[in-house]
This record gives C-alpha cells, structure tokens and sequence, in this order.
C-alpha cells in the first residue's frame, strides 16, 4: 500500500525550506525588488545559523542551555541574511544597479561564502572535530510535543515536526494578511505596482521598498536555517542545500505571488523531489521526474500571461529600478 | 534659498547631508577612471581578506595568484596558462552570447541552461553517432545540433514575450534546471552504473582536433572570430541597429517600423545558437565529457560580464580575463592554504559589488551640502 501519511510528511518537511523562501520572495517581489540573490541569501541564512551553533556548542560544552541553542543560531541567521539583502537593497535602491546584475553577485557570493565556511570553518578556528555536526542543537531544533507520538496518523500528519515547520506557515498566513488586509500591505504593492503614483501619494518609496527586501531576505534565510538545523540533522555539507533557492523562486510564479498559495504549492514541489521514492519508477526516469516542478513552473507563468488576468500577474514594476528624478 | 533660518526652523527642515545630481555627458576618460579605481579598490579588499584568512603576506598571495592563473617555472608547457585561456574562451563566448539579447533589453537568464542543452546535444551526437561517421562530419552534425538545441532554449521564452510578455527573466532561469535533468536523464541512460559525469571513455569520437600540437587552441581561434563578428554585428549592420533601438524604446521601434516581435526571436535565436556554440566547445573541445555541473555557473557570470562591460565586445575580454585570472588564482591561493574552493567565488563576488557600485558614480555626482556662512558665523 502506499504509505500516503509518510509521503505528505516527508513532503511538508522536503517543502517547508521553499516555503521560507517563497514567502520571502513574494514579500521582496512585492515591492518591485527582484532579488535573484534569494538562493544565496538563503545559503548565507544557513552558513549563519552554523557558524553561530558551531562557536555555542563549543564553548557551552557537554550540557545545552535549549532556549540558547535556538536563539543563537537563529539569531546569527537573522543578522547575516539582513546583511545581504541590505547589500542587496543598497545597490539596487540607492546606487541604482541593475536588479538582475545584482541579485546574481549575490548569489555567487552568498552560494560561495555558505561553501567556503562550511568546508574551511574547521581549519580557520583550529578546533580538532573532524567534520561540523551540530546534532545536539539539531536535537532541540526537532524537539515535537510530547503526545505526538500516541495520537496516531493524526500526530504523524500533524504534530511531529520542529518549531520551524510551524513557523514558515505561520510568516506566510502573516505576509499574506499583511498585504491583503492593512494599510502597509496596500502601501507595499502599490510601491511594486507603480512607484511614481505611490511617491506622489506621499508613501517613502524606499524606505518600503528597503523594509520589504531585508524582511524577505531574512525571512528566506530562515530557510537555510532550517534545512541544516532540521532537515538535515544539523550536518552541514556542500551544496548540498541545492537549487532550492531557484525552486523557490520558481514557487513564487506558481504562487502567483499570494503566499497561501505558497503553503500548499511548497509542498506539493516538496512532493515531487521526493516522489521518486514512492512509485516503482526506474532510476532513470528520476531526474525527468525531478524536472516537473520546473516545467509545472513554466506553464503558469506561460498561461498566467496569456490569460492576463488581473489578479494574478506580476507585479507591474518588478524588477525595474526607481528614479524619482526620471520621470 | 532658506538663508536666514534660526536654528530651530532649521532643524526642522533639515537638508541631507548630501545630494545626488546626474552627470551630463561623462567623458571616455572619467568613466574608465572610477572603473578602474573600483576594480582597484576590491582588489585591495579582497587583498585583506585574504591575507586575515590565510595569516600570508599580501606578495606571496599575489605571487600565488598569478602562479595559479599563469603557471611557475616548473610548468615549462605552458599548461596552466593555456587552461586559462581556454577559461577566458569559454566565458568569453558566453558573454558573447547573452549581449545581443541584453542590448535588447532582453533578461536571459537562462545562458547556463542554453549552454547546457548545447553540452547535450553534442554528447548525445558523441555517444550515438561516435564511429559510425567519419570525425569530421561527427564534428559537423554535432555543431548543427547544438547550435539548433541552443536556439530552441532561447526561442521558446522569446516567443512567449514578443506574443504574449511573459516575463523573460522567470522563464529563462527555469529552463536551466529543465536542461539541467535532461542531462541527469541522460547520464542514467547513457552510463548505468549510475555516475555523475559522462566521461572519455565513452564519448570517444568527435574530440576536436589539436591545432600546432595545442589542444585549445582550436577553441581559443574560434572564440576570437566569433567575438569579432558580434562586434560587427551590434555595431555596423541593420539587425545591430534595430537590437539597440528595441532596447531603448519599444514604441520609437514600432514608430519607425521595425517588427519588434520579429527582432526579439531572431535575437534570441542568435543568443540561443552561440550559447549552443559554448556548449560544443565545451564538451567537444574541452573536456570530452559531460555532467550537469559542467557549465559551472558560467551562464550566470557571463550576465555579469556583458552588463560589466556595457555589451561592448572588446571591453569582455577584459572584463572575462579579470574575473577568470582571479578565480583560477584564488583556487590556487585556497588550495595552498588548505582552504575551500569556493574561495574564488567569494572574491568574485566581492568584486562584482564593488563595479556594480561603481556604475552609479559615474552616472551621479555625489555633492556634499556646503554649511551655511553666515550660520556658522551665528553659532560662532
């Protein structure tokens, strides 16, 4: 029999990494910032939240202080991916640069300083471990409710995850009641929409448009947290966080730029990573299976742009820079 | 002018410390100037990264570095500077490549993918055609299919936007990672056992020729021919003109009659085909072999590259030959020291910010607020 519980559950947490950083993504889009350093951001989020679990571990010792082993890391998370998208935002909003341009420096960067750490944080700070493996912060970052277990399916399905499974739906029901239901949202995709009107409406162009990239920056970097603290039990390998960053992106457009959508889109592309293992197909045809996200991707953005419906386009000035002196 | 303001009002129309005023014309001089001085000053960054990473002296580090981009005495073949000049072809090509697209105003993000499909197609001619026709007409069936695979890449996201506007940048990033597990599936296929590269071993026929006893060299040549074409083709033919009046605005186009839709494909088409072209340089005339990892990003630093150097061809070389030296030699400098590779990519990146910057000062001059005389002569 298929052992549909075990599918959607390794689904939701092959997924919940896509979801940070599509709900990031939106919220960045939204202002009519197309970050395409969200995968190295992403990576910088992960390498982060590494570097500083690796330092608490090592002088905290045997006995880990819980509420430190999350804070710590996710804090160092936080700061480093709000320092790249700040970059980000620096360059494209106040020195003007090239979205495209700059977004894949970034990513360049951010992909290369998650790997070089990752690999070199060992030998810089001399320590005599043989590889970084946090799996006692790791431990405390999956720590479920206690009754998980005795409630069957239910809890499987449910309740058996860490706090950021949670937490990534949780940001993206928040982002998505933030741009539909308050004042900031309207602001917000206004600025997306067309910069000129907001500016002469009195709303700071830039201030939003900053305040939304480092929020999305961060918000995607948890992403990186996640998948190192979480999914992969704390070991930290080489590329191994992958193009998720890139499916991310891609979520976005299958989203529609609507993070509800977001949720559920996430873990069907959660589900077909893994899909793979569940259906007697050959190990062939894995990688044609692995590239229908892809193309489920391209057909949206396809049929969103013929149908030209208006709710579900991009945002109008996504990716073009504001020059409130051009117009 | 607000001259006579007390403190108080004053500080509640307080001006910014600086104001930005756009330059007029900027002289050929100025604008390679502050280029230079960024390129300048990120080295010098990254100098000191490098030197706070490793604990060497910045001469040796800079000796390292050109060692690794240029070879030692011991390396009397030349080795490592023809594999640098093979990198530089490559990149260079690719550059190439995506320019006429971006002219246009066109955001191809997919060069990576178009390469890739160009590795395919040739390692597939490779694999089922290899001794069964002559070398030099596998070599010629190789070049139409990927030059044909190429094109397909890049008209299909063209098409969609010149009918319908379907964002470009979106559509072409995804049709790197379609390219990418076709080649995966064709791993599985084509070597059972289940590796990641297709290796020499099985794609045996089809290798390029070695010119003078030089195995690059062939690709080196026909680099260089191809950048002279595209610098004839955006600056001195009909099609170049109607690329950069599309770019600028698509309604003068419409205006003056050119077929904006038609030009978009046909630009693509030629981005497409020469990105096929890198594709079989690669696994025809490098590396005889294939895995999805082979375009090792290059699509993406090609973007980087052309935009760096405003689409002009000439100015590519060297701005390919900056990023190239650089990354060969900080693989070296990381590999002395133990380090991880991805060295280089932190020092590229560090770099590419540094012009990305730069860019806005030569369009801006930055002006400091000159204090008022006569309150500082009020506040004395």
């Amino acid at each position: 029999m298929f052992p549909i519980v075990q599918f959607i559950q390794r689904a939701i947490l092959q997924g919940t990494p896509l979801l940070f950083g599509s709900t990031g993504e939106i919220l960045t889009e939204k202002s009519g910032n197309l970050n395409l350093g969200i995968p190295g951001i992403m990576y910088i989020g992960g390498i982060c939240g590494v570097i500083g679990g690796f330092f608490y571990q090592s002088t905290a010792g045997i006995k880990l202080n819980p509420f430190l082993a999350i804070f710590i890391p996710l804090l160092c998370s936080l700061l480093g991916s709000f320092l790249a998208s700040l970059l980000y935002c620096f360059l494209t909003v106040t020195l003007r640069a090239n979205q495209n341009v700059t977004g894949l420096a970034l990513t360049t960067f951010g992909v290369g300083f998650g790997n070089f750490f990752g690999g070199s944080l060992i030998k810089l700070v001399d320590s005599e471990v043989p590889s970084i493996a946090l799996t006692k912060i790791a431990k405390i970052y999956k720590t479920t409710l206690p009754f998980a277990d005795s409630l069957g399916w239910f809890g499987d399905l449910f309740l058996s995850y860490g706090f950021m499974v949670y937490l990534a739906v949780v940001l993206a029901i928040i982002v998505a009641l933030v741009l539909k239901k308050t004042r900031i949202g309207l602001h917000l995709r206004a600025v997306g929409e067309n910069p000129a009107t907001a500016d002469a409406a009195g709303i700071n162009v830039t201030r939003y448009k900053y305040a939304s990239t480092c929020l999305g920056g961060m918000i995607a970097g948890l992403g990186g947290l996640y998948y190192v603290m979480d999914y992969t039990n704390g070991v930290w390998s080489n590329n191994g966080f992958g193009d998720r960053g890139w499916l991310a992106i891609a979520l976005v457009i299958f989203a529609t730029w609507k993070p509800m959508i977001g949720i559920l889109g996430s873990y069907l592309f959660g589900g077909l990573y893994i899909l793979f293992n569940y259906i007697p197909v050959s190990m062939q045809t894995m990688p044609l299976i692995q590239m229908l996200p892809y193309v489920v991707t391209i057909l949206v953005l396809v049929l969103v742009s013929i149908r030209k419906s208006r709710e579900s386009q991009p945002p109008a000035a996504l990716g073009l820079n504001y020059y409130r002196e051009d117009r | 002018m607000q001259n006579n303001h007390t403190p108080k009002t004053q500080k509640r129309t307080r001006e910014p410390l600086l104001h930005i005023t756009k330059r007029g014309a900027v002289s050929m001089k100025t604008a390679v100037l502050i280029r230079v001085a960024a390129i300048l000053l990120s080295l010098i960054f990254c100098g000191i990264i490098t030197i706070l990473l490793t604990g060497d002296n910045p001469i040796s580090i800079y000796i390292t570095i050109f060692e690794g981009a240029f070879g030692n005495a011991h390396d009397t073949q030349f080795l490592r500077l023809w594999a640098t000049l093979q990198d530089i072809a490559i990149l260079l090509c690719i550059s190439l490549a995506v320019t006429p697209a971006f002219k246009m105003r066109f955001w191809n993000t997919g060069a990576e993918g178009q390469v890739l499909i160009g590795c395919l197609a040739t390692a597939i001619c490779m694999f089922t055609l290899g001794g069964i026709v002559p070398d030099p007409l596998l070599i010629l069936i190789m070049l139409v299919a990927s030059v044909l695979a190429g094109v397909l890449w890049g008209v299909l996201p063209a098409f969609f936007k010149a009918f319908w506007g379907t964002n470009e940048t979106l559509f072409t990033l995804m049709m790197n990672y379609v390219a990418i597990q076709l080649i995966e599936f064709f791993l599985k296929v084509a070597d059972k056992s289940g590796s990641n590269t297709v290796g020499p071993n099985i794609l045996k026929h089809g290798w390029f020729p070695a010119l003078f006893g030089q195995k690059y060299l062939l690709n080196i040549l026909i680099v260089a021919v191809i950048t002279a074409l595209v610098y004839i083709y955006l600056k001195h033919t009909k099609h170049g003109y109607e690329i950069s009046v599309v770019g600028e605005s698509e309604n003068t186009a419409r205006y003056i009659g050119i077929n904006v839709k038609k030009v978009i494909i046909r630009t693509m088409a030629i981005s497409g085909g020469l990105c096929g072209i890198a594709g079989l340089l690669l696994v025809g005339g490098t590396s005889h072999s294939i895995a999805s990892n082979l375009a090792d990003g290059r699509g993406f630093t090609a973007i980087m590259v052309s935009w760096l150097a405003k689409f002009n061809p000439l100015m590519m070389i060297l701005t390919t030959c900056l990023l190239v030296v650089l990354d060969r030699g900080s693989t070296e400098v990381s590999s002395k020291f133990g380090l991880n590779s991805s060295f280089s990519d932190i020092l590229t990146g560090i770099i590419l910010f540094f012009i990305i910057g730069c860019e806005f000062f030569i369009q801006y001059r930055v002006q400091f607020n000159k204090k008022n005389h006569a309150e500082k002569e009020v506040a004395a």
